[in-house]
This record gives structure tokens, sequence and C-alpha cells, in this order.
């Protein structure tokens, strides 16, 4: 299977997967090199992490800030942020 | 308050904001302070299907003045005796609390929010992706102790799931590191895209591997794009991809 057609099938995946859908208009027929880029399930751990999200079920009682500066932590990164806020409790 | 929580980790916080804007679905709890028969608690629920009018609380982070929201789906999972228990699926910025306040007006006895649970945030939700805290420590740990990565592989998820729920347009290795560099897609760039585009509407520029390279805002729909020969159609808002990951093919064309 051609690098394309695997990056086509990661994004349709995944678009499933999140209950959408994708409806392609192909302009023109083309393939990737694979000498430079890389497959987004392909990232060495490092770039992986760096480049990624985290589906978290938040605690009760914490903010969604306090559990984004502790996961910031744990990570040893200069920079993390949640899309949307939970408030601590109830 | 529990549940999806999305956390982007590093460069994903560029465009982790685009997911703050999307679907809400919650599971409350609900005590209400005085008895409700069956019938007349679905009658006053039927009220809030559609378009509702919400000030926000004392305690939020926004503009106090009144806001209209759409509840696209209100379903009553239990009643039993004082308690209620509801699924929602909103629009973005609906106050919950403020929901069952108000339902408790509606049926003149008064209520609050007992609990709240997250199950949904755009394209996040409560499935086998949802980990807890305690698995993103465990997982740290077998990478960082014994080499093993594969539960982190699992724990974090590429950064393209944010834009899942978003149109989307790839384009050729060729194109690919002048977007890095911030200029505007043009037609010759893309290799297919999504019937969704829509002129002003936000759009992801991906590699033909999957690669996130940035969002930008589509000057023309689909269809418009697929008749075109040349032109710009997408100005480009926010570059992810950093610079020379593909090549600069495109400083010689000029």
């Amino acid at each position: 299977m051609g690098l394309a057609e695997k990056g086509l099938i990661f994004i349709d995946k995944i678009t499933i997967h999140a209950g959408f859908k994708n409806e392609w208009i192909v302009l023109r027929e083309d393939d990737t090199s694979p000498d430079y880029g890389v497959l987004p399930y392909e990232r060495k751990i490092e770039d992986h992490i760096r480049n990624g999200v985290i589906n978290l079920d938040k605690p009760p009682g914490p903010t969604s800030h306090e559990v984004v500066a502790w996961i910031k932590k744990m990570f040893g990164l200069e920079r993390a942020g949640h899309g949307g806020t939970l408030e601590p409790w109830p | 308050m529990t549940g999806v929580l999305p956390v982007a980790l590093a460069n994903a916080t560029k465009v982790i904001g685009n997911v703050i804007h999307t679907v809400k679905e919650y599971v409350m709890a609900v005590q209400l302070h005085g008895d409700v028969g069956d019938k007349e608690l679905a009658e006053a629920l039927e009220n809030f299907k559609g378009t509702i009018y919400q000030k926000p609380p004392l305690r939020s982070s926004v503009k106090r003045t009144i806001r209209k929201r759409t509840i696209l789906e209100l379903e009553l999972l239990e009643h039993n005796g004082r308690y209620v228990l509801l699924r929602v699926l909103c629009e973005a910025g609906t106050y919950m609390r403020k929901l069952a306040h108000d339902l408790g007006l509606l049926l003149g006895v008064g209520a609050h929010m007992r609990e709240l649970r997250r199950t949904r945030t755009g394209p996040y939700r409560e499935d086998e992706t949802l980990v807890r805290m305690q698995e993103v420590s465990e997982a740290l740990y077998l990478w960082k102790n014994e080499g093993d990565e594969r539960y982190l592989r699992r724990v974090v998820l590429p950064v393209e799931t944010a834009i899942v729920h978003i149109p989307k347009i790839m384009i050729r290795d060729t194109a690919v590191d002048a977007i890095a560099h911030g200029a505007n897609l043009a037609v010759p760039g893309i290799v297919r895209l999504t019937r969704d585009v829509q002129p002003g509407k936000l759009a992801a520029i991906l590699t033909l591997k999957g690669e996130l390279v940035a969002l930008g805002q589509a000057l023309k729909n689909a269809e418009e794009i697929a008749r075109m020969k040349k032109g710009i159609v997408v100005k480009t808002k926010r570059v992810y991809m950093k610079t020379d990951v593909y090549p600069p093919i495109w400083r010689k064309n000029k």
C-alpha cells in the first residue's frame, strides 16, 4: 500500500471514529515521498508526545487548569492546554 | 465535574482551541426541591429543546448578557423521586447549572444541579480513548522505566484527532513547505478536498501522509475549487508544521 493511501485511510479512520465523515473530491492523483514527513501514527515517541492530545477523564475536585498543570509537569513539557473548561465541582 | 477534557501537549496547544467551540454532550443529575409527576416533568423538558435563552451565571468567565443557545438533544434518562438524570447535547457555551435551575423555575418547585459529567467535546467522546490520570501516569512510567512506549501511544492521540470535525484539504509534497512558511494555498497544490469546504469557514490543510500542516480560511466552496485551474483558495491562518520538514521546492519556482 502506498504512503498516500495510508495517510488517507488514517484521516478517514479517525474522522469516522469521532462520528463524522469525509466526502472527498479528488482533483489529481499524486503520491508522497518516504524521504520526508511521517505517517502521524509513526512519529517517534518524543514527537508523538509533542504533537499529541490526551482525551482525559477529568477527575472530580481539581479545576481543569490544575489538571493541565499536572499533565504538563508529568511529561516535563513547557506547554499544555485544554479544550474547554470544566468546573471543579459538582 | 468529571469527564471528557481534551488536553493538548506542547505543539498541539496551537490548535486545541479549535475544539472549544464544538458541540458538547453532558449527563447531568438534577435535584428537584419538590415532588413532580413524570408527565409534568416530560412536558417541562420539551420547553428546553431547540433555542433557549441564558444569562451566564455570576461566577463565569464571559460577559453577563443574555445569550441564545441551541439544545440539540435533551433526553430524560431517569426520574427517581426528586432526582432527575438527563442527557444533554448542546452548543458550546451552554450552562448546565443554569439549565437545571431554570427547569426548577418552570416546574415551580425549584431545582439545582447535583452532578455533571461531560461525555463529548466535538470529536472527543467517552470511548476507549478516554483515559484517567492514573492510566497516563502508568503509561509514562512504563516508557521511562521499562522503555515500553506501547501504552503511551494508546494514551496520547495524534494531534490530527483535533481537526476531524472540520473540512479538510490534502496537498502535494511540493506545496507543504510554502504553507509551513505561512503562504496561502493555491489550487495546483491540492490533491483532494472534502465537500464541506466553504468560503469563510476554517479548513485543515494536511499532507498526503495525513499530517496537519495548518488551519486556513477557505475563500471558495469545494465545487468551485474543483473547477478552478489556478488561484489562491485558502488563506493560511494558523501554521502548525515546522518549516523545512518538507523540501522547499517552491523557492526554485519563484
